[in-house]
């Protein structure tokens, strides 16, 4: 299995959101980068499956130069190779950003071979546009499914498997090659230990410049949503708040008749 | 009258999703500024007899496809029987529910007409040039964009309006469609179901939510809240601290990488209420808080606070409830 993941740098935002005085971005300027949470086991299963089954695996992203920081990091856990569709700080919108991931797919098949599966993140934990894997396995001609928790590799095909709408699980079967947009919950990510971050350390970051287009939907600016103006009641401290709370209860509905 | 707004409307059962009701209630107010009519497309068996139930939605016309090769969910054959229907109404938008299939189905439609899409719009403002408010971080943050396209491709955050109850409507016009579907839209389709844990109250549908975060300490610790939970029908969930411990399975979790839920009450034990937590609670009518920490974020965003430990609240709230249920 030759295995391609797709991820995103994306600030590693905590308590509150601070906005640059432009309104244009997130102030990044005390907060870490973290691979966007899908996209983490994205990683984790690209490396579970090639301990497994064999074969090669690679890393791409698409962002700035500080996100070969990510790729790095996808590197010491265990990833192959890695790739940086290096932007020049400009905001690539889904088109665009599928476009070059598609066009960077097409020439590295035409040189090391296909790749059974390609991962993506089910939506990007930033600006969360829920479509670039689409419109990448479409360009592709090839199968993708979103929302996968569970990927199981056979004989030329996966199963992959998500949560259905009205509970329980609902499983799909593609042929390879295809493409998968997975959920945190596929697994749980390792830490990199010290070697690995050693090793990837030293292996090459592969850099490639995408081209820049805009379709849109066309970014005008950020906004911090108000909050609802709720002024919370204190219903009480301890075991003794016990009464107010079966009130409210009781107000809903919630006891039953 | 003007180009029409279609939106695509998941059914299961017979009944229309929730959220497939919200997106038509989303679009009643655009397709009223734009003078059109507001048409449904309903996809799979069952659609016609959900089609004519839309008339109080605000739904004039319901394309429906039914096809015994759509029986099965298939992403890419859904996305061909709503192009279809696209490409004979020629719409000024078409809007989908934020849910996995109406997200995946309106991003498979995206990709092969090459049209910019708009994902969780909360708003939209409709002239020379489109405004959307969609969210960015699950809601954590509102994008002001454009989106300008001979068909506005735009999902509908979820519970950003109410699905109101169907006023009294006249029936809508339903009209069948016979799209060619290709075989090879058909390849990947669900092929297998794993029923839902029984017993088990969804997430989603439940009156009461109750939360778990790291003031619960343990999995095992967990029990005082299924207790409580047990009694007055409630559902339980975990922050993303304690599914990713392994405190409760992933599939309960409230969040952004996980489940937005819109309960009546949404009780939060020690959870202290990072962002990434409060969008997918903040959906909820009523949130109390049982915290230690009267400062913590979660306050800012509750209704109501119990200031204690968890440990010690929720079993005195067991007890009142069996005292007043006899």
């Amino acid at each position: 299995m030759n295995i391609l993941v797709c991820v995103k740098r994306v600030p590693a935002t905590g308590g509150r959101i601070v906005l640059t005085p432009d309104g244009q971005e997130i102030d990044t300027r005390y907060l870490g980068s973290t691979i966007s949470p899908h996209e983490e086991c994205g990683v984790e299963e690209a490396v579970r499956i090639v301990e497994t089954h064999g074969g090669s695996s690679a890393v791409l992203t698409l962002g700035p130069a500080a996100a070969e920081e990510q790729l790095r990091d996808a590197m010491a856990i265990g990833i192959d190779r890695a790739i940086l569709l290096e932007t020049d700080g400009r905001e690539f919108d889904p088109i665009a950003t599928a476009a070059a991931i598609t066009s960077t797919i097409r020439d590295q098949e035409a040189g090391n071979g296909p790749f059974d599966l390609v991962l993506f993140g089910n939506e990007a934990a930033d600006t969360g546009d829920f479509q670039v894997g689409v419109r990448v396995a479409v360009a592709l001609g090839r199968t993708i499914v979103n929302g996968i928790k569970g990927i199981t590799v056979g004989d030329g095909s996966v199963t992959a498997r998500r949560e259905a709408s009205g509970g329980g699980w609902e499983t799909y079967a593609l042929p390879l090659p295809a493409v998968l947009g997975v959920k945190e919950g596929l697994n749980l990510p390792r830490y990199p230990s010290v070697p690995g971050r050693l090793r990837a350390k030293r292996k090459e970051v592969e850099r490639i410049a995408p081209a820049w287009s805009q379709t849109g939907p066309v970014k005008l600016g950020l906004r911090v949503p108000e909050q609802q103006g709720a002024q919370v009641e204190i219903l009480g401290r301890g075991p003794d708040a016990a009464p107010a709370v079966v009130d409210l209860l009781e107000r809903i509905g919630a006891l039953g008749s | 009258m003007s180009a029409p707004v279609v939106v695509l409307v998941e059914h299961a059962g017979g009944e229309a999703d929730r959220l497939s009701l919200e997106a038509l209630a989303f679009a009643a107010p655009l397709a009223g500024r734009l003078g059109a009519d507001v048409e449904a497309v309903l996809v799979g068996p069952g659609s016609a007899g959900v089609a004519a139930s839309l008339g109080g939605h605000g739904v004039r016309t319901a394309h429906v496809v039914e096809d015994g090769r759509l029986d099965a969910y298939a992403p890419a054959a859904f996305a061909a029987a709503l192009g279809a229907v696209v490409e004979a109404r020629s719409p000024s938008a078409v809007l989908a529910p934020g849910s996995d299939r109406g997200t995946e189905v309106l991003a498979y439609l995206a990709a092969r007409t090459g049209l910019p899409m708009a994902a969780n719009v909360v708003s939209v403002e409709s002239g020379e040039s489109w405004s959307v408010v969609r969210q960015r971080w699950a809601g954590s943050l509102l994008e002001d964009a454009t989106l300008d396209a001979p068909i506005r491709l735009m999902t509908v955050a979820p519970h950003v309006v109410e699905a109101p109850e169907a006023a009294s409507g006249a029936a809508p016009d339903v009209v069948s469609h016979a799209p060619a579907i290709a075989e090879s839209d058909l390849v990947v389709r669900v092929t297998g179901h794993e029923a839902p844990e029984t017993g088990k109250i969804s997430l989603t549908d439940a009156k009461v939510v109750i939360g778990g975060g790291r003031g619960v300490g343990s999995a095992e610790n967990f029990a005082v809240l299924e207790k409580l939970a047990g009694l007055i029908g409630a559902a339980v969930g975990g922050s993303r601290v304690a599914t990713s411990l392994g405190w409760r399975p992933h599939s309960d979790q409230i969040g952004q990488t996980g489940l937005r839920i819109a309960p009546e009450l949404y009780i939060a034990c020690g959870i202290s209420g990072a962002i990434q937590h409060i969008v997918g609670c903040k959906a909820a009518k009523r949130i109390l808080a049982i915290n230690t920490d009267p400062d913590s974020p979660i306050m800012a965003v509750a209704d109501y606070a119990v200031i204690g430990d968890l440990h010690e609240v929720l079993p005195a709230i067991a007890a009142e409830v069996r005292r007043r249920q006899g």
